[in-house]
């Protein structure tokens, strides 16, 4: 199994302030909104290098989506940036209309997305993002795993024509991806060639997969190991073709069974080439208060986990 | 054009073509687009610095306008037609399957003349901010117009646009509220009372106007107030008092044209009321 080596631990919505930065500095048509949070989401570093190009919108999200679509008609490219929860539940349907519907060049920039918010739990813990985002048309849907892919993903989103949801976490996880790495929108990673199962992950626990992978690979189960850090649009063609090859396919995501990355696949394989498929992703509740690393193995989404639906989709075939 | 008679006679023209639109799809919104008929008028005959030949969706180098109130497609339709933005035979495919007219403006469709989709209330005002502020960043002096709807303003996103447009300083943009005083279920002191709007725009910190919106004189003046008060440093607001369904007799005044289509018999007697001036499509 190839090896990836943990750089250090870095939360992945820094990595969204240092490609928000970057991108700053290298396009003058780069601007930026946030609605009363962002230290939190790190972007005080462009807000104080480019004050013009800084819209501070407050506690009033469904406003900043709206003034993110006029700045892109105006020919901007706005990243609007709040927690997951408020950057889309609470604005569905100014995002579908306003950004989506019209066609705006709008990025959605979501942070603190999932259970690993932690100890502000379920209210602030949204758990059905990527599919609220994924069913509007015209959204692309990105969950990148670690800082650097979410700082290559910040850059790559604002050279993408069209609106983007661009997700990503709150607490310190490990750094595994090249430092250098262009960011392929819609294009899995292909991470580990095996063939016994495939394992689909996204976001945080595409590292819990890795850590699976060596796990089974020494049980001598071999992994066929896809990062999938574009859920929409899906690459079709990675999912099938290892599909076939292993037969039995896992996927892995912080996010509700519903609406999700499993969700996506399932419905692609369904079509395509069915095959045996299990879920590592909360079945249908709402999360609640805790560290994040103990909420992910309470609520099922860490390495052990991946390893036993492994073994019992194995065990089923 | 200076002459207030001619703009009358455009907006007795763009009044048949909205109940003829309306009637001819069997739906629509006749109520608002007529009490907004003479607003829109003078806009795109006289106020605005656009032509369908220099139109661009960003709206660079020229005045955009932004529709919040989508139901009131008829109008926006009919003036953006009777301007040159697209074939005046085009109204006669409003609402049909395929038609570039849809029922509410959409960018899909890719009708010129349309900056954004509009008819879930509410969002436009914060749009034509954000338009406001591209251009102020692009060193573009033209101005961003938006129409909102007296009942639209029970949205709570108009008044968070409302705070976050004084807050920015957006002085390019000309806000107007087509204040009729009338919503699909009854006045809206009846359904849920507004107050005192010139009271609320005010209190936000809004350079507020109150015009007549079936006097083109009043118009214009109001249009003139406003521009001189442009670069302030605040946003300008003109309410314009209305009468929902102005301009035949049956419908104006009552809520109960604002979102039904008049019969054939209906529409004759409408029309009866309405020179034609420029020909119908």
């Amino acid at each position: 199994m190839k090896k990836y080596i943990n750089t250090g631990n870095k939360d992945t919505r820094s990595g969204f302030g240092a490609g928000l930065s970057h991108l700053g500095t290298i396009n003058p048509k780069v601007v930026a909104l946030c609605a009363d949070l962002t230290g939190s989401l790190k972007m005080d570093a462009f807000a104080k290098a480019h004050p013009e190009r800084f819209f501070q919108c407050g506690i009033a999200e469904a406003n900043m989506i709206g003034m993110a679509a006029g700045l892109a008609i105006g020919g901007a490219i706005p990243f609007a940036g709040t927690f997951a929860n408020f950057a889309t539940g609470r604005v569905y349907d100014q995002i579908r209309q306003s950004v989506c519907y019209s066609e705006t060049n709008v990025k959605i920039a979501a942070s603190h997305a999932g259970i690993t918010l932690g100890e502000d739990g379920a209210t602030h813990q949204i758990l059905e993002d990527m599919g609220l985002m994924r069913m509007l048309p015209n959204m692309v849907v990105i969950n990148p795993c670690d800082y650097n892919q979410t700082k290559a993903a910040t850059i790559a989103a604002a050279a993408w024509q069209g609106p983007v949801y661009l997700r990503f976490g709150r607490p310190g996880v490990p750094n595994f991806t090249p430092e250098d790495q262009v960011f392929e929108i819609g294009k899995a990673l292909h991470l580990n060639e095996g063939s016994d199962v495939t394992v689909i992950a996204t976001g945080h626990l595409v590292w819990e997969a890795i850590q699976a992978a060596e796990i089974l690979e020494k049980e001598g189960i071999s992994v066929d190991l896809l990062n999938i850090h574009t859920i929409k649009p899906l690459d079709h063609e990675a999912i099938i073709s290892s599909a076939v090859k292993s037969g039995r396919v896992v996927c892995a995501e912080e996010h509700l069974i519903a609406g999700g990355l499993g969700e996506a696949v399932a419905g692609l394989l369904a079509r395509e080439h069915p095959v045996p498929m299990r879920f590592v992703a909360i079945d249908d509740r709402f999360g609640q208060s805790g560290k994040p690393a103990q909420l992910m193995s309470a609520y099922g989404l860490d390495t052990a986990h991946i390893v036993a639906a492994v073994k019992e989709i194995i065990g089923v075939k | 054009m200076n002459d207030i008679h001619t703009y009358q006679k455009i907006a007795s023209q763009v009044r048949r073509d909205i109940l003829r639109m309306v009637t001819g799809a069997g739906s629509g919104h006749p109520g608002g687009s007529m009490s907004s008929a003479d607003i829109l008028t003078a806009l795109y005959f006289k106020e605005m610095n656009v032509t369908p030949e220099g139109w661009n969706r960003a709206g660079n180098g020229h005045d955009i306008f932004f529709l919040s109130i989508g139901h009131i497609s008829p109008i926006f339709y009919s003036v953006l037609a009777r301007r040159g933005f697209f074939p005046i035979s085009e109204l006669g495919t409003f609402r049909a399957y395929g038609s570039r007219l849809q029922g509410h403006p959409s960018i899909d469709a890719a009708l010129p003349g349309v900056h954004q989709a509009s008819g879930s209330l509410g969002q436009g005002l914060s749009v034509a901010i954000g338009a406001a502020l591209a251009k102020r960043l692009a060193g573009d002096n033209s101005r961003v117009f938006v129409l909102i709807g007296d009942g639209e303003s029970q949205e709570g996103q108009i008044w968070e646009a409302a705070a976050a447009a004084v807050h920015h300083k957006v002085d390019n943009l000309i806000a107007m509220t087509d204040w009729n005083k009338q919503q699909i279920d009854g006045s809206t002191e009846e359904v849920q009372s507004l107050g005192d709007l010139t009271l609320k725009w005010n209190a936000f910190g809004w350079e507020c106007i109150v015009a007549d919106g079936h006097d083109f004189n009043s118009i214009f003046e109001a249009f003139d107030r406003a521009n001189s008060l442009l670069g302030g440093g605040r946003p300008v607001m003109i309410l314009f008092e209305t009468e929902m369904g102005h301009g035949v007799d049956f419908m104006a005044g009552t809520h109960e044209w604002h979102g039904k289509s008049p019969s054939q018999e209906q529409c004759e007697r409408g029309l009866a009321q309405l020179e034609e001036t420029f020909g119908d499509y």
